[in-house]
């Protein structure tokens, strides 16, 4: 886990724990910290505890037990209008009875800021989300993907150097998202903010991130960069949860130094895997396998390397990639990507094949 | 189906074979239109039976009487007019003119028509409106107006020297004629004098207007505690998960489903000098026994009781509005740095601003038209002018005055709500 310095955070959880109702725990010992400027995104399924440690943060829920603490100050005492965060909702909560400009100047009327300097504030916040003509108008209005722009320059109007986001491109549809996504974080690195983003799609934390914190179960499963995380997951939840994924289960049949193992499937054949959360011969383990980092071209894999047998049971053929699902193990849903290329074999259904794979690529994680 | 296709020439849209397409498009829907009519033919009839026609006839005799102008013969419905002679000079004599013996002799030949219809008594009523102790005048003048002789002044004048009166004359004069505005004038204390100029009734007898007064008084006063009580109670409602509020809402409810005349008792119960409220204090000794708070029978008897019962109406609108309310708006203005009064004030408060038109406007209209209730617990400090109507139409059986002063209630609701409409626009309201 990329850890950073203690002295440097800037938003930092510290042994946080929440509960609702005094029985159950959403939130377990939840500990994150942060520097100046990262884009942090949580990653979870819904009722993982994400949205309720940015509620905590934004202070529109207290934490049961632990400390959060902002710029080195704890903020558990603060109210939520003291903190100077901004916030994008996932309705936009852009006030109906309000235009885009009062909207917008709102966060700098409450602040007491002066009239000239406020409309120069507001322009200029419009101008950076490209809405500049569109002050007059009512959120109503408004298209989504507007709509959108206009919560992220009321968010970033007054200047917050942490702003939060809740699954703000839930609403939009898929083009526009991923717009939106390129332009969220170019404005974060462009003004320099702490960007904390709540989402449960993974795709949008492995583009816009620094780092993603994956939750599961009121617990951060893997905080890592999106690369790291995709490649070298921790732990079974973590690779089922981020990408498509290959799962086999076996046991350790041998450990070969630290960075090989044998393990033997459940109907007695043997792979090559790394292993990540095993030590010792004889424990249950889960393998993961990416789907684009199959072979079935024996050239390519390591002399001496365990293959395996696999029958071909459909071939979808996608544009850019092929898509080809095996019977592997037993495993019906044993999914292999392969590249577009002009040499790529494409197989047929019912082809008795063997696949093998990089044994850095096999991930023997717990079971 | 039929395909739209734009003519150059025309720019008029047609079908595919070439008809217009808004009357294709009509003809498609009529059918739906007319099945749509058919189903809302009986309430339209039913509104029309029982609300329009009843209520415009309820406003057309505001301005129109027939006391002093036609006999209806109960029964066989035989229309006469009587009073034709007076009518008659009346015609030819400005106002003013002094009563001359044409006159009188006019006045003794109508005086024979009524005692032959026995229809003194009513045309005395109409002239009794507007000049108190004259509808004895007609039925005494009328028993006796066989023997009347010439000359008829001093004939008629010998039975009561009362005929002289001017007044008597203008109101006569008046009343001659169906269409009159006097009522009006009545129902704002004014009345005219022998010249035709409207003045003001005599001091002791000025009520309506008074009354008119209180009654907005008391309704804008009922509206604004009915606000203030529901404001923090429809919000609860609003916030709350849904099965506690549905409890709460039953509660709200709960009297609804009680009859008025059952709630404005226990109000009695509990307000009245030996009531539950006074004996409490006293039994805790809060209170002497002589000094019993005096609740009800006055004016605070009508606001308490009124305000419970219209309570509801104006509970309801604001949960309506209050509930869609997506409590991130409040989160959104404090993340942003107000204050939860700010918040209050400047985010929450203004959306649900359609609510408390709804209810204010509800509930003021209601109290306006209260009847019951003050009727109970008001007193003669408590009623409002729709006692006044109730008394007209029922008491007095002046039902000109009692549509008159009904006339200027409808009339100042309607200002109200033009007002409403163009301080805080129609399409603003809702009440559900």
């Amino acid at each position: 886990m990329a850890e950073t310095q203690t002295k440097d955070a800037f938003v930092k959880f510290d042994r946080v724990q929440k509960s609702y109702d005094g029985e159950t725990l959403v939130v377990k010992d939840l500990n994150l910290s942060m520097p100046k400027g990262e884009f942090l995104t949580m990653l979870g399924p819904s009722g993982s505890g994400k949205t309720t440690c940015l509620m905590m943060l934004a202070g529109f829920e207290t934490a049961t037990h632990g400390e959060i603490l902002l710029d080195g100050r704890p903020i558990n005492n603060i109210p939520p209008h003291k903190r100077g965060i901004g916030m994008v909702f996932q309705n936009y909560a852009l006030f109906p009875h309000m235009t885009v400009a009062e909207n917008l100047s709102f966060p700098l009327e409450v602040r007491g800021i002066g009239k000239s300097e406020r409309e120069e504030k507001i322009k200029r916040a419009l101008d950076m989300v490209q809405m500049g003509q569109f002050g007059g108008r009512r959120p109503a209005q408004l298209s989504g993907g507007q709509q959108q722009r206009i919560a992220l320059s009321r968010a970033l109007v007054f200047e917050p150097e942490l702003v939060l986001m809740d699954e703000p491109l839930g609403a939009l549809d898929k083009q526009l998202r991923e717009h939106m996504q390129f332009e969220i974080t170019r404005l974060a690195h462009e003004l320099g903010i702490t960007t904390v983003y709540v989402t449960h799609d993974q795709t949008e934390a492995l583009t816009m991130s620094d780092r993603v914190a994956v939750f599961d179960d009121g617990r951060i499963q893997q905080l890592a960069p999106p690369d790291v995380l995709y490649e070298e997951p921790q732990n079974s939840f973590v690779a089922q949860f981020i990408g498509e994924n290959n799962t086999l289960e076996g046991v350790v049949k041998e450990m070969k130094g630290s960075d090989l193992c044998v393990v033997q499937l459940d109907d007695g054949e043997l792979i090559d895997a790394k292993p990540v959360n095993v030590s010792k011969a004889g424990e249950r383990t889960r393998v993961s396998i990416r789907p684009e980092r199959v072979e079935f071209n024996k050239e390519r894999l390591q002399p001496g390397a365990h293959l395996l047998k696999a029958e071909v049971l459909e071939f979808i053929y996608m544009g850019d990639i092929f898509r080809t699902r095996l019977r592997v193990a037993g495993n019906e849903d044993f999914v292999v990507k392969t590249r577009n290329a002009p040499d790529q074999v494409r197989l047929t259904p019912g082809q008795q094949i063997e696949i093998g794979w990089l044994p850095g690529d096999c991930r023997a994680l717990d079971a | 189906m039929t395909d739209a296709t734009a003519n150059g020439q025309t720019g008029q849209l047609t079908t595919a074979d070439g008809k217009p397409l808004k009357q294709a498009l009509a003809r498609a829907q009529s059918r739906a239109k007319r099945k749509a009519f058919f189903l809302v033919l009986p309430l339209l009839a039913f509104i029309l039976i029982t609300f329009v026609i009843p209520i415009g006839q309820m406003l057309h005799k505001s301005f129109y009487n027939e006391g002093f102008t036609v006999h209806e013969e109960i029964g066989s419905g035989v229309r006469t007019p009587i009073m034709t002679n007076l009518a008659a000079w009346f015609d030819e004599n400005p106002l003013g003119t002094e009563p001359n013996e044409t006159a009188y002799a006019a006045l003794a030949a109508d005086l024979v028509v009524l005692k032959d219809l026995r229809a003194a008594g009513q045309a005395g009523t109409r002239i009794n409106y507007e000049k108190s102790g004259s509808r004895s005048m007609f039925t005494k003048a009328a028993r006796k107006a066989d023997k009347l002789e010439p000359p008829f002044k001093e004939a008629i004048l010998d039975l009561d020297k009362d005929w002289a009166d001017p007044e008597l004359w203008r109101v006569m004069r008046d009343a001659s004629s169906s269409y009159t505005g006097n009522f009006y004038l009545a129902a704002v204390d004014r009345t005219k004098d022998v010249n035709g100029n409207v003045v003001m009734v005599d001091e002791n007898r000025q009520v309506y207007v008074k009354l008119f007064q209180r009654t907005l008084f008391l309704s804008l006063l009922i509206t604004f505690l009915t606000f203030v009580l529901a404001y923090p109670i429809a919000h609860l409602l609003a916030t709350l998960p849904l099965r506690h509020s549905n409890l709460l809402m039953i509660l709200v409810l709960l009297p609804f489903w009680t009859s008025l005349l059952v709630r404005t008792t226990s109000w009695m119960v509990l307000l009245q000098s030996q009531g539950v409220i006074n004996d409490s204090l006293v039994g805790m000794g809060l209170l002497g026994d002589e000094n019993r708070l005096q609740m009800m029978y006055n004016q605070l008897g009508t606001v308490i009781a009124m305000t419970h019962i219209l309570l509801p109406f104006m509970v309801l609108p604001l949960y309506s509005v209050m509930r869609p309310i997506n409590p991130s708006y409040v989160r959104a203005a404090r993340s942003l740095g107000a204050t939860s009064w700010t918040a209050f004030r400047r985010i929450y408060f203004p959306q649900t601003v359609p609510g408390i038109g709804a209810g204010a406007l509800l509930v003021f209209i209601l109290a306006v038209g209260y009847y019951i209730t003050p009727a109970l617990v008001g007193g003669a400090d408590g009623q409002l002018i729709s006692n006044l109507i109730a008394f007209h139409m029922q008491k007095s059986l002046n039902w000109s005055l009692a549509a008159a002063l009904a006339a200027l209630l409808l009339g100042g609701v309607m200002i109200l709500y033009w007002l409403y409409d163009r301080l805080i626009g129609i399409d603003n309201l809702k009440l559900g």
